[in-house]
């Protein structure tokens, strides 16, 4: 038997995170038994380890474990906004978990593992490690949304989760086993190579757009976000709007761009109908939303639908801009819900719209800083989302999408109706009942600090960062 | 290997077993009817993946099926574990109850 | 021959697919689902792939059918999923979405794969799966064991006592 040669190299961020989850699964089980604080650091230190060693891998290019993996400029880029989204979520989790005393080994063990999953999402070069990897994501972050035991509603929300999320599973099994039939091989480059368009082929890519679909949240297959956003711990809620959209987007990129490229005209109809209805669905129901998890939630469906924009437009500007908007979108989402998560009362409380009235009397730094992620989701200068629509939207007008781009600015105008609602809410409103003021943690407000910068860096700058996504996609599109 | 029954045959019973299971998991209410149904769902996928790497004669496909076992195994026993946590807050068991906000 | 032995296979593991979806009793469907099982296991051996059918006779009917089994007996006394149905409608979505994968059976039927060009060479043997295993597939294999641990982590997170 000839054996593969091992190179870790090609899997180096993720291996690093593979560690620290072991490393602190040990440290659990060693004093100080009650306070579990310096685990989160560990952690950290481990995401921040894995965001070095992106940065040190830089440029490199290579396949390993025979075509199993591939390290190009695209994965690195991904694993650097996993890396970011990661860190992020161990952030806001420390005192949100220790305020109620469910600070747990297991619970950044399981982060630091679904992180592991999105990273081998990004730089997969198989179906087979799609499959493993999305379901190693997707079983530590079932268990993350039930994290609250003692809550039915998180309880419901892990249920609905993995109820939802193995029949989406079985579908994207089911598509690989048909694109499989019409190619004989599960890596990428194969099936690119067979460039197969027969009907075995077609009925696999569709069963395959399900599945992602789920995990990415499209519509018509949305309807398990909001109860999972709203039911899962808001630290949990985070990572799932952000890590594992980002995970299941890499992979959908990759394997429709590379290796199915002969069924492009196919894909790109089907996308484009999901696109429009995931933005409108997501704006028009996140209106008549009264609790601010949920609101979100249909938001992140919106910003889905926009990210598909870029995936129909295709070429190294819209697939470019889908990449760079993915930085900008973990970025604001992960600093919205972090503000929703250090305002929330203990019981899970407040964070209904009238909560929020008259908010910025009590908490004017905290409400300011909502409001600068919520016109970033608007897409208003100089945030960072403002350029990321610029160049979506720039990108579908490109390729000749008109349609879709006017689609997505009328989206646009319907949806900051209700952020700027909320805005006004916290500024323009008499608050109601009272309510004790707490002082954001240091860790809290240091994530709001770099979630904030980036999205100001990103909307000021964003030039290097656009040139560095395209740089990812253009070995996809080779 | 000659195969004595022609191969849409057995891709046409996966399909079918799919088929019934996609079924199964639509019209049930019982979270462990459904999740019995996703299994007959990802054993039609596994029959698939056999049936057809018998067509292409490489054993590829039943090294697919190897990893779909381990992951079934690992998905019930964290899937069980949830549905078991969830029945300590709530005896009855129904999907229908679960979620007092659908929209 | 072969074909009566198929087609017999065959009704039995619809009949009992069939079976676990109209029973009410879940347990019923649990006892359908190892028949389902095991008839997919004969079909592997109908196709060469004799490791494949033991793993599936010890994995799923040997031990994920025996979790199942518990946990419907830990949390189903009795019956389930009587009075009126709240979401008849929605049910009924079911129905076209029955139709279009039965479209789909039709286009796999119609489909005929090129016969293969490479020699008969695989086989289904345990030294077959096992060389692939360790070579090919090497990148998986060591992945699985990271799902398995995640697997574990997780349900230790959900069955630990405290909080």
């Amino acid at each position: 038997m000839d054996f593969p040669a091992v190179s870790l190299r090609a899997i180096l961020p993720a291996i690093v995170i593979l560690t620290t989850a072991a490393l602190v699964l040990l440290l659990d089980l060693l004093p100080p038994r009650e306070r579990k604080g310096h685990l989160a650091v560990v952690s950290l230190a481990g995401v921040v380890a894995a965001l070095l060693a992106t940065t040190w891998l830089w440029g490199g290019e290579s396949r390993a474990f025979r075509g199993m993996v591939v390290l190009d400029g695209y994965a690195l880029f991904l694993d650097l906004v996993i890396c970011y989204a990661a860190g992020l979520v161990v952030l806001l989790s420390m005192d949100y978990l220790r305020e109620r005393g469910l600070e747990s080994g297991e619970y950044y063990a399981l982060v630091l593992l679904a992180t592991v999953g999105m990273m081998l999402m990004a730089s997969a070069g198989d179906l087979i490690v799609v499959f493993l990897s999305l379901e190693l994501m997707s079983l530590s972050l079932y268990v993350l949304a039930g994290y609250f035991r003692a809550r039915l509603a998180s309880g419901e929300a892990a249920m609905k989760y993995f109820l939802l999320g193995a029949f989406a599973t079985s579908f994207f099994l089911y598509g690989i086993a048909l694109v499989y039939g019409s190619t004989g091989t599960t890596n990428l480059d194969r099936i690119a190579a067979s460039a197969s368009r027969d009907s075995l082929m077609m009925v696999g890519v569709a069963l395959l757009l399900v599945g992602f679909g789920f995990k990415i949240s499209a519509v018509p297959f949305h309807m398990w976000a909001p109860d999972v956003y709203v039911g899962a711990p808001t630290s949990v809620t985070a990572l799932i709007a952000t890590g594992s959209k980002a995970a299941a987007f890499a992979a959908l990129i990759r394997v429709l761009v590379t290796s199915l490229r002969s069924t492009q005209p196919d894909w790109t109809v089907l996308l484009w109908g999901l696109a429009a209805a995931t933005m409108t669905v997501g704006n028009v129901v996140a209106i008549a939303q009264s609790n601010l998890k949920r609101m979100l939630a249909y938001s992140s469906v919106a910003h889905v639908g926009y990210m598909l924009i870029g995936l129909v437009a295709g070429g190294v500007f819209g697939t470019g801009a889908v990449l760079f908007y993915l930085l900008v979108y973990t970025f604001t989402t992960a600093g919205a819900f972090g503000v929703v998560l250090l305002l929330e009362h203990a019981g899970g409380e407040g964070v209904s719209l009238a909560d929020y009235a008259g908010r910025a009397r009590r908490h004017p730094i905290l409400a300011l800083v909502l409001s600068l992620f919520l016109l970033s989701l608007i897409g208003i200068p100089p945030f960072g989302g403002f350029v990321g629509k610029f160049y979506l939207f720039g990108a579908a007008v490109r390729s000749g999408y008109i349609g879709l781009a006017v689609i997505g600015a009328l989206n646009t105008a319907v949806a900051s109706y209700y952020y700027l609602r909320l805005i006004v809410y916290m500024y323009m409103r008499e608050p109601e009942g009272v309510e004790a003021v707490s002082t954001p943690s240091f860790a809290g407000g240091l994530a709001l600090a770099v979630a904030l910068v980036g999205i100001v860096v990103l909307g000021v700058v964003p030039t290097p960062f656009i040139d560095l996504a395209q740089a990812a996609v253009t070995p996809l599109l080779r | 290997m000659i195969l004595l029954v022609p191969g849409s045959y057995y891709t046409g019973l996966s399909a079918v077993l799919f088929a019934i299971g996609v079924t199964g998991v639509l019209v049930r209410r019982n979270p462990l009817v459904i999740f019995m149904s996703i299994e007959v769902m990802l054993n039609a996928a596994n029959l698939a993946l056999v049936a057809f790497g018998a067509q292409f004669r490489n054993a590829d496909g039943q090294v697919l099926v190897f990893f779909v076992m381990t992951v079934a195994a690992a998905e019930v026993a964290v899937g069980l574990a949830i549905i078991v946590a969830i029945f300590r807050l709530r005896p009855r068991l129904s999907v229908d109850d679960l979620s007092a906000m659908r929209w | 021959m072969q074909t009566a032995v198929f087609f017999a296979i065959a009704a039995i593991a619809v009949a009992s697919a069939l079976g676990l979806i109209v029973r009410r009793n879940p347990i019923h469907g649990a006892l359908f689902l190892v028949v389902n099982l095991g008839s997919v296991a004969a079909i592997y051996l109908m196709l060469n792939a004799q490791f494949l059918a033991a793993a599936q006779v010890i994995i799923y009917a040997g031990a994920i059918m025996v979790l199942f089994v518990f946990a419907i007996m830990v949390l189903i006394p009795g019956k389930e999923e009587t009075g009126p149905d709240p979401l008849r409608p929605f049910r009924l979505v079911a129905i076209p979405f029955g139709a279009f994968l039965l479209v789909e059976i039709l286009l796999m039927l119609v489909v005929r794969p090129a016969p293969p060009r490479e020699p008969p060479g695989a086989e289904g043997g345990a030294e077959a799966i096992g060389r692939l295993l360790f070579t090919d597939y090497l990148f998986p294999f060591e992945l699985t064991s990271v799902l398995l641990l995640a697997a574990l982590v997780g349900v230790l997170a959900l069955a630990k006592r405290k909080a």
